[in-house]
C-alpha cells in the first residue's frame, strides 16, 4: 500500500472514528486515501482552526485521542491556534500534518513553512516523517505519547512523497520510546502522609482542576469528597468533575469565582489540589494564595507540582490510582482520628449563604446572566444530556458561575490559552463524539466572529449545535476592563448588536436563526432552536453594561475579591 | 542564584538538541555554556550544560527536561562528585622578542602551542575549568586577540558514584 494508505490504516488501528480536516496540496495523497476507502469518518472543516478545536471538542468530550489533518503552510499555521489550545489545556490530540516533498524542504518551496520548529514549544512531542518505512512507528508513538502522561498534543508532519510512497504495512504493537516514562504508579508513603495531614486539617480544602477529568478520577474524587467530608473548589478546566449539585462543591475559585471559594481557600489550612496547576486567574497574587496552608499537590506532571506554590506533600502519578488509595487510606484512619472540621464546614457554608452569585435584574432590559440561567433550567428539563461548550469572556465566565453541571465531560471551554472562538468549531467536535446530547454553545458576539464560518460544517455534516450568542455588542471582557482599569475610555471595543444580523447569517449557513431582546422573546427562541431539529443560533441582544462579578483585579490578592456594586436603582431602561 | 552544570543523556535523533535549547528559552533560563557530542553509543548524545539559577529554578528545569520525549536522563553534575573538563583555543599578540617569554610561560601552565605566526600564537589548553580561566588570565595583559572556550563537560567520577542500591 501507500504511505497515505499507511496514515488511515494507523488511525483505524487506534480506534479513531472521527477525524476532522481540510485537503490541500501537501496532503493530497491522504485525502484520495480517504476517498479510497475507510472506516474514519473525515469532518470538512472551513478553516483549520475551526478544525483543531473540532479534534479538541471531540477529545473532551469522548475521554478519546482528537485527531486534525490540514496541509502544509498556511494550513498548518492556522493549526497553531488549536494545538497551543489543547497544550494550554491538556487535551490530547494528533495533529497530521502534510509537508512538502523531502527535495524540497529547506528550500522555502510553494507552500512550506517548519511546522515542527513552529509548535516546538506548545507540542509534547513532534515528528517530521521523510522515510516512509517510519510511518507506522510514528504514528503508533503519536498516539501513545498524546493519550499517556500529562495529555496533550503531537504533531506528526508527513512529507508528500513520503504519503506516495510504497510500504509493507505493519502497524507495531509497542512504541520505542526510551526517554518517554510517565509515572504509572504514586509513592504510597506519600499518600499516607496526605492521609495523615488530611485527617488532623481543621480547615482543609480540595482545589480540583482539569486533570481529574483527563484522568477518569471522577468517581474516586466524589468518594474522597464523601468519605472524608471534604468542601471542594472545583475549576473551570474542572467543571463538571465532581456533580455542580453535589453539597460539598463550592464552585469555581479566581477571578470570576466565588466569593465563598475564595474566601475557603484563602482561610484554608490545609489545600488538597488535585490535577491542577495553581494557574495566575486563580491564585490571584500567588503570596496571598491560601497563606496559611499546607498544600498537598496531586498531579501526573511532575514539574506541575512545586512549580508556582510549594508542595509540601507532593503526590505524583495517576490520579485515580492516587485519589483512591488515598481515599483507603482516610477510611482506615478514620477510627483513631475523629473529624475535626465540622465548625470549618459550617463555616463555608456560611459563606456561601452570604455571598452567593447574584447580578441585579432591571426592567426591560435582558441581562446575559438570565439568558444563562434560562438555559440551565431548560436544560434541567431535557432527558438527554447537555454538553455545552463556550467561547472566551464574560459570558464563559457567566456560564461557569450558572450552570449546573452534574456530569464529567459536559463543559467544553478553553482556559489556558483563553482562545475566542473556540466554542462553535468545539461544540460540532462535540456533537461528532456525541450524537446522543444535545450540544450547546453558549458564545459570546465576539467571538462567535471568529469562527461561525463553522456553522457550514455542523449544517452540511449533520452535527447539529445549538448556538446561543450573548450578543452584548462590545468585546465585553475587554469592555469591563476599560470600564473599570482604564477610565472608561472605551477603545476598539464596539461591535454593535446589529451587525451582523446573526439569525440572518444563521439562516445563510443553512440553520435556524432566532433573535431575543426581552426574557419573552428568548423563552420563545430557546424553545424554537431546541426544537429546531438542525443547527440554530439564537442572538440574544442583552445589556452591554452589564458586569461579570465577582472580580479579583488583576494583581490582587484573590481573598480581595470585588462584589457587584449595588446597583443604580434611578436608573430604569 | 548559582551556576549549576547539567548533564543530559539525550536520543540522537533530528531536532532534539533544538527541543532542549527552546525548553531554555521559553522557559527563560540563561544557559552560560552548552556541549553537546556522541558518548559511547552512537544513537545517545551528551550534552553538558551551565545554568545559572536557583535551587528551585534547577528543579525545574530538570523535570520540564524529563517530559521531553527525546531526553533520556537528566543529573546535576556537583562540583564534589564529578570531574569537568574544558578546551580553549587562545591567540596571543606577541611581539618576535617577547616570543620565547610566552612559550615558556604556557609550558609552566600546561597549555600547548597549536600555532605560531609572525606576530602571534595559538595555544591550546584543556583542562579543569578553573585552570583554563588562569591560563586565559596569564596571558591576557600580552593581549588576546580571539579566543574560544568549547564550554565544559563533565562525568561523575566512578569513585564517588553510588552503589547500585542507592541508585534506585
Amino acid at each position: 500500500m501507500l504511505g497515505s494508505d499507511a496514515i488511515l490504516r494507523s488511525l483505524e488501528h487506534e480506534g479513531v472514528d472521527v477525524a476532522f480536516g481540510i485537503p490541500g496540496g501537501a496532503i493530497l495523497p491522504t485525502y484520495d486515501a480517504i476517498a479510497r476507502g475507510t472506516s474514519v469518518r473525515h469532518v470538512l472543516a472551513r478553516h483549520e482552526q475551526g478544525a483543531g478545536h473540532m479534534a479538541e471538542g471531540y477529545a473532551r468530550a469522548s475521554g478519546k485521542v482528537g485527531v486534525a489533518i490540514a496541509t502544509s503552510g498556511p494550513g498548518a499555521t492556522n493549526l497553531v491556534t488549536a494545538i497551543a489550545d489543547a497544550w494550554m489545556d491538556s487535551t490530547p490530540l494528533v495533529c497530521i500534518t502534510g509537508q512538502v516533498r523531502s527535495n524540497l524542504i529547506g528550500t522555502d518551496a510553494f507552500q512550506e513553512v517548519d511546522i515542527t520548529g513552529i509548535t516546538m514549544p506548545i507540542v509534547k512531542h513532534s515528528w517530521l516523517v521523510q522515510d516512509v518505512e517510519e510511518l507506522p512507528s510514528v504514528m503508533k508513538a503519536a498516539f501513545h505519547v498524546a493519550r499517556t502522561g500529562r495529555q496533550g498534543p503531537v504533531l506528526v508532519d508527513v512529507a508528500k512523497d513520503v504519503q506516495e510512497a510504497e510500504i509493507d504495512f505493519a502497524y507495531p504493537d509497542d512504541v520505542d520510546l526510551p526517554g518517554w516514562k510517565p509515572p504509572r504508579k504514586v509513592h504510597p508513603r506519600q499518600v499516607r502522609e496526605a492521609a495523615l495531614a488530611i485527617a488532623a486539617a481543621q480547615r482543609p480544602i480540595v482545589y480540583a482542576g482539569g486533570g481529574v477529568l483527563n484522568a477518569e478520577a471522577c468517581a474516586e474524587l466524589r468518594e474522597l469528597v464523601d468519605a472524608a467530608r471534604l468542601p471542594a473548589v472545583v475549576t473551570l478546566m474542572g467543571k463538571g468533575c465532581l456533580p455542580d449539585s453535589h453539597p460539598l462543591n463550592y464552585g469555581p475559585p479566581g477571578m470570576h469565582g466565588s466569593k465563598y471559594a475564595n474566601w475557603a481557600l484563602n482561610k484554608a489550612d490545609l489545600v488538597i489540589a488535585v490535577g491542577t496547576r495553581f494557574d495566575d486567574r486563580v491564585t490571584g497574587k500567588v503570596s496571598a494564595f491560601a497563606p496559611g496552608a499546607k498544600v498537598i499537590h496531586f498531579d501526573i506532571d511532575a514539574a506541575e507540582v512545586g512549580k508556582i506554590r510549594h508542595a509540601d506533600i507532593p503526590v505524583v502519578g495517576p490520579l485515580k490510582l492516587a485519589l483512591a488509595q488515598l481515599t483507603a487510606e482516610l477510611r482506615s484512619l478514620a477510627a483513631e482520628h475523629p473529624q475535626v472540621h465540622g465548625p470549618w464546614l459550617r463555616q463555608v457554608e456560611d459563606w456561601r449563604e452570604q455571598f452567593p452569585f447574584r447580578y441585579a435584574k432591571q426592567d426591560g432590559i435582558l441581562k446575559p446572566q438570565t439568558a444563562v440561567e434560562m438555559l440551565r433550567d431548560l436544560s434541567a428539563g431535557l432527558e438527554e444530556d447537555v454538553v455545552w461548550t463556550t467561547g472566551v469572556g464574560q459570558h464563559q465566565m457567566w456560564a461557569m458561575q450558572y450552570l449546573v453541571c452534574d456530569k464529567p465531560r459536559s463543559f467544553i471551554t478553553s482556559g489556558g490559552l483563553g482562545t475566542m472562538g473556540y466554542g462553535v468549531p468545539a461544540a460540532v467536535g462535540v456533537k461528532a463524539a456525541r450524537p446522543d446530547a444535545t450540544v450547546v454553545c453558549i458564545d459570546g458576539d465576539g467571538c462567535f466572529q471568529m469562527t461561525c464560518q463553522e456553522l457550514a460544517t455542523a449544517a452540511l455534516e449533520r452535527l447539529p449545535i445549538i448556538t446561543v450568542v450573548i450578543n452584548n455588542g462590545w468585546l465585553g471582557m475587554v469592555r469591563q476592563w476599560q470600564e473599570m482599569f482604564y477610565d472608561e475610555r472605551f477603545g476598539q471595543t464596539h461591535l454593535t448588536h446589529a451587525v451582523p444580523d446573526y439569525a440572518q447569517l444563521a439562516e445563510a449557513y443553512g440553520c435556524a436563526g432566532f433573535t431575543a431582546e426581552t426574557e419573552g422573546e428568548l423563552e420563545a427562541a430557546l424553545a424554537g432552536a431546541f426544537g429546531a431539529g438542525r443547527s440554530a443560533v439564537v442572538d440574544v441582544r442583552c445589556d452591554p453594561e452589564e458586569k461579570c462579578f465577582p472580580m479579583v483585579p488583576a494583581g490582587a490578592a484573590a481573598v480581595d475579591i470585588l462584589e457587584a456594586p449595588e446597583p443604580e436603582t434611578e436608573f430604569v431602561g | 542564584m548559582s551556576t549549576h552544570t547539567i548533564s543530559v543523556r539525550l536520543e540522537n535523533k533530528p531536532g532534539a538538541l533544538a527541543r532542549v535549547s527552546q525548553l531554555f528559552s521559553r522557559r527563560g533560563y540563561n544557559i552560560q555554556s552548552l556541549a553537546v557530542g556522541p558518548t559511547e553509543r552512537s544513537d545517545i548524545s551528551r550534552l553538558t550544560l551551565r545554568v545559572d539559577c536557583s535551587e528551585h529554578s534547577l528543579e525545574q528545569i530538570e523535570k520540564q527536561m524529563h517530559k521531553l520525549v527525546n531526553v533520556l536522563r537528566v543529573t546535576e553534575l556537583r562540583p564534589d562528585d564529578s570531574l569537568e573538563r574544558e578546551l580553549a583555543l587562545i591567540t596571543v599578540a606577541v611581539a618576535p622578542d617577547k616570543r620565547a617569554d610566552l612559550v615558556a610561560l604556557s609550558q609552566v601552565a600546561g597549555a600547548v602551542v597549536a600555532d605560531i605566526g609572525r606576530d602571534a600564537i595559538t595555544f591550546e589548553v584543556v583542562g579543569r575549568p578553573d585552570q583554563v580561566e588562569a591560563f586565559e588570565e596569564l596571558v591576557r595583559p600580552y593581549g588576546v586577540r580571539e579566543l574560544v572556550r568549547t564550554g565544559r563537560i563533565g562525568l561523575r567520577r566512578p569513585s564517588r558514584a553510588a552503589t547500585p542500591s542507592e541508585r534506585n
